[in-house]
């Protein structure tokens, strides 16, 4: 009875393996109609991606990542050729410097007229002659706050985050730039600043703030805003935007300080083996209907102009998803750093999580 | 004595697979560690042990690690002693039992314990209903410490209950015939002859804590930085794999070292294998 | 033992089991939450189970998953059983060395083994399914081993020689003798691997190639920004499915040990 058990095991286990164990390997050859694209996690819509490969005939290979750092050290480990990535702005100009951006052919992406032209002259910043990049969404970073639990003068200002009544109230974001960005702000220095005195003014505000916070949050803090753990959080706009559709009191503005305007946009780097293939991609995320459908699932600013015939008037005047123009006045690109300053401010932030 | 021959070249498979997938890999990690982004020899990624920071970290995590383990041995010989007490025919079902919730995703587990802990959450719900302060647990060392016990805990269980098994019980029901009370035959036979799974039980437990990340990632909400966050974040977000090897092998040397001193204690046959 | 023991006892008993329970129960109660978000009450549902089948980055990360799982614990468990024999047979100096070598993988941060590995296979393959199941092996193998190994020294030599004395061949008499002694050590081991397998998350997410997801890396790419409700409902079925396979094994072994108990 047992041997017959086991015989069984291994005979479906030979079985699979013979069967599945071919299939595993050479897969990674150099397909023709392949793409491997890598994307910030939960930042497309499944069934756009289905529909991609379906209408060309493209299998895609789909990566996600969590953060700027950890994409970056994704890309330079090598062990994967990308063909095409999205990624933020600062992140993009630091490649754009290493020399690890192809041109894109602008020709072949006739959906490109559908993007906002304020949002390409703001890529300037990163992307100065236009050659290589096509955004994709893009927001602001500010607080989320929940009316119920403090009032709106409070939140005006970066002060609040470091409001001893809050303890143990306060999310702060879980991002090295993002973090010093509001420690800078409410110092009144720039917020792209290579200063090392400003710098480590910043890190001595922020540990100071580490004794009143709850955590250190990044794309968890819409659902710890929504279930109420916490008074208030720094946060993406997007995010913010999920937040309050499940949250009818929560509410999400920049303080007068200033805060962050933030581009994501596709590129191709120089590992590219698919050109003609990620060109198809970019212009398939440019069309009306996969934008569309991707703004309705990541509920962030979409710089189509295309989307906007399929959104009522509520959804299209909603300042958390799309940012007003005088809030937008306030808030600036991050520039990239130069290694040393990239090196003293991961320090920096390493030493503060050790606080 | 042929046959002992020839049985003994089946371990050659194995041999060569050791060199190729452990061997091997440990002098990359090792070639990392002594050289830095120029690729020039270098010591400075093994002293970085000593910068405020790392040994922050490491402190942190041996604290951490302490107290789960202890905390396990705690709540765990009890459990033991009363199952081996219960006598049950059925032995596996209590293997069974405990290595079952192994069998729901380990992080999505962790995760419900984020919603039983927070502010908001499930314990605090169920204290203020009943009219209770409220406890503020998650995303502090004390969660991190209580999802490694959670982790860990049937990895302590099972060692210590294996180990009562084996004891003779005639031995315990000579030393009550001979006038012991409960207490000092607990303490004066089951407890030493149990050792054997105690320091099992230890080693699973103190080693791997030593060394997690995942936890403290999930519910420390980043302000627990152990020394396996640091390791990782070198690897993944700083990319600076020598570092991050230099603070691996600090962290091998460490637990080596826990286990010699564990092993001194250790007198069993078992020479070198933790069940 | 009086009754005020007993009652302490159980209790005790049962608060360490819905200590460890308690979770899953918030998982189970979760895969019928009508909602997207983990910590807001929807309504009940069976949506999810419903739409389990129709979600094809799920289905495939599952498929992927039970491959791996299954390769490597089988592979693992060969490989371990027969390095066990060996280890066995071998002299005192050189098994202590093996010995030593298998406690690695399992001494070591799983980070570290996983960077380890990635940085081997990076030199000879591109990473892909293939690179994760040779990294399941390798620290499967190790639990493969210390399951067998005691089954083996506790064997009596006797009994193999005195079948080979009796005209047995040694792969008869193996079969016939050690096999059946070491079997339950062979199954503990692969089970050990199985479990291990499964939930890993570190080592895989380090050796995985392009479009290769198992059930952990993509429940950590969704971790952050928010879980689809169907992997609660996937993890409540495969939580389901093991209990009754565990049951199932137990109660077969049990039988077995009812044998041996009366013919002792």
């Amino acid at each position: 009875m047992k041997n017959k058990f086991l015989s069984l095991l291994t005979i479906t286990g030979l079985v699979t393996t013979s069967l599945f164990g071919f299939t595993g390997c050479g897969s990674d050859a150099e397909d023709k109609d392949t793409l491997v694209v890598l994307n910030y996690g939960k930042y497309i819509e499944s069934d756009v991606l289905k529909r991609f490969q379906e209408e060309t005939g493209i299998n895609v290979k789909y990566e996600e990542y969590e953060s700027v750092e950890d994409m970056y050290a994704k890309y330079k480990a090598g062990s994967i050729n990308y063909d095409v990535i999205c990624t933020s702005d600062y992140m993009i100009e630091t490649m754009r410097i290493e020399d690890e951006l192809i041109p894109i052919d602008y020709s072949t992406i006739p959906n490109y007229s559908n993007i906002d032209k304020d949002i390409i002259e703001a890529s300037a910043a990163f992307d100065p002659k236009h050659q290589y990049t096509v955004p994709y969404f893009y927001g602001t970073v500010g607080i989320l706050y929940n009316t119920n639990m403090v009032d709106e003068d409070t939140v005006s200002s970066w002060d609040c985050l470091w409001d001893p009544d809050y303890r143990n109230q306060i999310v702060m974001i879980n991002s090295q730039r993002d973090a010093f960005m509001v420690a800078l702000e409410k110092l009144g220095y720039d917020i792209n600043t290579t200063d090392t005195r400003e710098l480590k003014e910043a890190y001595d505000l922020l540990c100071k703030e580490k004794s009143l916070i709850y955590a250190y949050l990044q794309d968890e803090t819409y659902e710890c805003m929504i279930s109420e753990d916490a008074a208030m959080a720094v946060c993406y706009s997007g995010e913010a935007a999920m937040g309050m559709e499940y949250n009818e009191d929560l509410a999400y503005t920049v303080p007068k300080e200033g805060g962050n305007l933030w581009i994501d946009s596709w590129f191709v780097p120089r590992t590219c083996k698919h050109y003609d293939a990620a060109m198809k991609w970019i212009d398939f995320m440019c069309q009306e209907e996969a934008a569309t459908e991707n703004f309705q699932y990541v509920w962030y600013a979409t710089p189509n102009t295309k989307v906007a015939a399929h959104e009522d008037a509520e959804t299209l005047a909603d300042e958390t998803v799309f940012p007003t123009k005088e809030t937008l006045s306030r808030c600036k690109l991050y520039e990239a750093y130069d290694n040393d300053t990239l090196n003293y401010t991961t320090n920096l932030w390493k030493r503060l999580k050790a606080y | 004595m042929i046959n002992k021959m020839r049985s003994s070249f089946l371990a050659t498979p194995y041999a060569i697979w050791v060199m190729i997938c452990t061997i091997l890999p440990l002098f990359y990690i090792l070639g990392y560690a002594l050289t830095n982004d120029a690729g020039s020899f270098t010591l400075s990624n093994l002293t970085a042990i000593a910068d405020p920071v790392h040994l922050k970290s490491l402190w942190l995590s041996i604290r951490v690690a302490f107290f789960t383990t202890a905390i396990c041995l705690l709540l765990a010989y009890p459990v033991a002693l009363i199952l081996h007490n219960l006598k049950l025919t059925n032995k596996g079902l209590v293997v069974f039992l405990f290595i079952l919730p192994m069998w729901m995703n380990f992080m999505l587990r962790i995760l419900a314990w984020q919603i039983i802990l927070s502010n908001n959450g499930i314990l605090n719900s169920i204290l203020s209903t009943l009219g209770l302060p409220t406890l503020h647990i998650l995303y502090t060392e004390t969660a991190v410490t209580l999802g490694m016990v959670y982790d860990f805990l049937p990895y302590m269980i099972l060692p210590i209950y294996n180990a009562l098994s084996k004891i003779n019980d005639q031995v315990v029901e000579a030393a009550a015939d001979l006038g012991a009370n409960w207490w000092t035959t607990f303490t004066k036979v089951t407890l030493p002859l149990s050792k054997d799974g105690i320091i099992s039980g230890i080693i699973m437990v103190f080693v791997p804590a030593l060394s997690s990340f995942v936890v403290s990632n999930l519910l420390g909400g980043g302000k627990v930085l152990l020394i396996g966050n640091v390791i990782e974040q070198e690897f993944t977000l700083a990319r600076n794999w020598n570092l991050g090897s230099g603070l691996s092998i600090i962290l091998m040397i460490f637990v080596l070292l826990s286990m010699s001193v564990m092993n001194k204690v250790d007198d069993s046959e078992n020479g070198g294998m933790p069940v | 033992m009086n009754k005020f023991k007993k009652g302490a006892s159980s209790l005790y008993l049962a608060l360490i089991f819905l200590f460890l329970y308690a979770p899953i129960l918030v998982l189970i109660v979760l895969s019928f939450n009508d909602s997207m978000s983990r910590t807001v009450w929807g309504g009940f549902t069976l949506k999810w189970y419903a739409n389990l089948s129709s979600n094809d980055n799920i289905m495939e990360a599952l498929g992927t998953t039970i491959k791996i799982t299954l390769t490597s614990s089988i592979f693992a468990t060969i490989l371990g059983t027969t390095a066990a024999i060996g280890i066995h047979y071998m002299k005192k100096r050189h098994a202590a060395i093996m010995l030593g070598a298998t406690n690695i993988p399992l001494l070591n941060a799983d980070i570290v083994t996983g960077i380890s590995l990635m940085l081997l296979f990076t030199r000879f393959t591109p990473l892909g399914e293939f690179s994760v199941i040779l990294a399941h092996i390798a620290f499967s193998v190790p639990y493969v081993i210390f399951n067998v190994l005691p089954r083996l020294q506790s064997l009596s030599e006797a009994c193999f020689e005195a079948a080979t004395d009796l005209g047995a061949t040694p792969m008869y008499a193996f079969y016939k003798v050690v096999w059946p002694e070491i079997f339950p050590g062979v199954l503990s081991g692969f089970l050990m691997a199985l479990t291990m397998s499964l939930d890993d998350f570190t080592i895989t997410y380090f050796t995985k190639g392009a479009g290769v997801n198992t059930l952990s890396t993509m429940l950590y790419t969704q971790l952050r920004k928010g879980i689809q409700p169907e992997l609660y409902a996937l993890s409540t079925i495969l939580f389901l499915l093991a209990f009754v396979l565990l049951l199932v094994i137990n109660f077969k072994g049990s039988a077995r040990k009812e044998v041996f108990k009366n013919e002792k």
